[in-house]
């Protein structure tokens, strides 16, 4: 309990660490945000009134505490080009993204898990050359060509989803899922071919150690010894690795939002850095981050599940 | 010199041929890529144009290569700018550890935990969307940290080695002992990193520029013609397939030499 204590309580400086981060390099650039509101009509005069209307004339830190303060209370400003509230513009876009990045995880995860052990099996046979190769060049598509290729071939030939209708996650969450399922392929082919990479070499690793060969010599089978034994020791560095992935999904759902014209987070994020509209950039930024820090945590603490020596804060 | 293995001869072969394109296209281009009507509109690939043209009768062979050229040349100076200021700070902390080396490092995580495009999104919402150069800065700001770790590990694992020791023991100072003796040693892991950061590099870069925020007009840029041939995959599919097959190829080629580089490198140890 202590180690997991402590491991929530870094959590909860590192989020601090990266709001802060976030809010100071925004606030590089606020002067401009009274500049954008006005547009054409920006004066010295009107945007120094208007900062001081905003309060962008007091300290960082205290509009870094109370920016904080509103990120908890569901006030986290309004949005410059859309002149609305920003938890009422993101709420609504936070559960698309979401269930993206839900489903990536999902597919990711049941595709590379049995591909890796297999590929690990099949090391140093004749397709193993082959199978490398193939990985490299999965990982060298781009998930925005994916999804173009995929768009083009279940949008537009077989029909399966209308592109640019996403349907409403409440009324039609079977429908929606259908569509995201689709850009939740073309997040997961690269990823796909670096988890298998990564589990191959652990599963390889592994399985040069005293306990597999003793078990092998008792009589033990070996794809019995590959699940049971080996894949149990080799799941630490998958669940960290998983949980990097978690990164990488956050950063192609960005983009793979923009393909399939999901509503979500990222396509919001785009839109609003060509926009300029800070407050908006800012609340996403955050949040995006803080939910790839979590699952850090959420690994951390799994893996201490799996592997008592990490509790002991032995090495493993 | 140590033998070549298959991954790192099919992965020169490609990139070499990558980028012998790529250069003869920084001096010639079979028309100008922003010419219109260099061929009749949205025809496909013929022996005039070799990947067709688009609705204004471009030139696509053309604008690939312009467009693999900016692809390249940012790819390049973002690794140039993150392997050398990485290398620089993870020589320091690396072999001088202490404080400053604790400090750096829990910033490292904290950075390297975050998707690089979303920081890149960040430092380039700062700086300006838009434009090459921010592209360049923001895209190479981004990538330090993963270079910084990588040779920290290698520079601290090489402080108290015997050669060093002697070196010191001579007299060397620590910059040359840097330098001349730890420096070289870390090549191994280095190039490794260098492929790995150019391919995350390309693919970036391109993601930006097909979200209209990284390379836009009039500059070419392979993610900003492929968001306009999607737009049009329809009616001139080979747009869009032969500018992703160029990032793909391109991506892929170094890819296979960094997985040679790794593999000789365990091969020698």
């Amino acid at each position: 309990m202590k180690y997991a204590a402590k491991r929530i309580a870094m959590l909860l400086l590192t989020m601090v660490i990266v709001s802060f981060l976030a809010f100071a390099a925004f606030s590089l650039i606020s002067g401009s945000a009274a500049e954008i509101m006005l547009g054409t009509q920006a004066t010295p005069e009107k945007v120094a009134a208007l900062e001081k209307e905003m309060g962008l004339d007091r300290p960082l830190l205290v509009r870094y505490g109370e920016w904080l303060l509103g990120f908890f209370t569901g006030d986290l400003g309004t949005s410059l080009s859309y002149k609305q509230p920003v938890w009422e513009l993101i709420a609504p876009k936070v559960l698309v993204t979401l269930w993206l990045s839900i489903l990536s995880f999902l597919l990711i995860a049941a595709v590379s898990i049995p591909l890796g052990v297999r590929s690990a099996r099949r090391a140093g046979g004749r397709l193993d050359g082959v199978s490398t190769a193939l990985n490299q060049f999965c990982m060298a598509v781009p998930p925005f060509f994916t999804g173009i290729l995929l768009t083009w071939l279940f949008s537009t030939v077989l029909r399966w989803f209308t592109h640019g209708k996403f349907p409403n996650l409440g009324t039609d969450l079977p429908g929606a899922v259908k569509y995201l399922f689709f850009a939740a392929i073309s997040i997961a082919i690269p990823r796909v071919a670096m988890t298998v990479r990564m589990l191959r070499s652990t599963v390889l690793g592994e399985m040069q150690k005293d306990y597999v060969r003793t078990a092998i010599s008792r009589g033990n089978d070996r794809s019995g010894v590959l699940y049971r034994h080996v894949l149990k020791n080799a799941l630490v560095p998958v669940v960290t690795f998983l949980a990097q992935t978690m990164a990488e999904i956050v950063a192609g759902s960005i983009v793979v939002e923009q393909v399939f014209a999901i509503p979500g987070l990222g396509r919001l994020l785009v839109a609003s850095i060509s926009n300029r509209d800070y407050p908006v950039v800012q609340a996403i930024v955050v949040i995006l981050a803080f939910w790839v820090v979590l699952a850090g945590t959420v690994a951390d603490l799994i893996n201490q599940r799996i592997d008592p020596r990490l509790r002991l804060g032995g090495d493993a | 010199m140590k033998r070549m293995n298959g991954y790192l001869k099919a992965g020169l072969l490609l990139t070499g041929f990558m980028t012998l394109l790529i250069v003869a296209g920084y001096f010639w281009t079979p028309y100008d890529p922003s010419a219109m009507m260099a061929g009749p509109k949205l025809s496909g690939p013929t022996l005039h144009n070799l990947m067709g043209t688009d609705n204004f009768g471009r030139d696509i062979f053309s604008r690939v290569l312009k467009g693999a050229g900016t692809t390249f040349a940012i790819a390049a100076a973002v690794v140039a700018i993150g392997a050398v200021c990485g290398t620089i700070i993870g020589a320091l902390t690396g072999y001088f550890g202490g404080v400053v080396d604790e400090v750096l490092m829990r910033l490292n995580d904290a950075l390297t935990a975050f998707p690089s495009i979303l920081l890149a999104l960040v430092i380039i919402s700062v700086l300006g969307p838009g434009n090459k150069y921010n592209v360049v800065l923001a895209l190479g700001i981004v990538f330090i940290p993963s270079f910084a770790r990588v040779t920290r590990t290698a520079f601290a694992s090489l402080r108290d080695v015997n050669y060093v020791k002697s070196a010191r023991l001579m007299g060397a100072g620590s910059g040359r002992i840097l330098m001349v003796h730890i420096l070289p040693n870390t090549i191994q892991v280095l190039l490794p990193a260098i492929t790995i950061g150019f391919n995350n590099a390309v693919l970036a870069e391109a993601s930006m520029s097909y979200l209209g925020i990284g390379v836009t007009p009039p500059d070419a840029s392979l993610g900003y013609m492929l968001s306009e041939a999607q737009s049009m995959f329809t009616a001139a599919p080979w747009y869009a397939v032969c500018t992703g097959a160029t990032i793909i190829l391109l991506v892929f080629g170094v890819g296979l030499i960094g997985e040679g580089l790794q593999r000789r490198g365990r091969e020698v140890d």
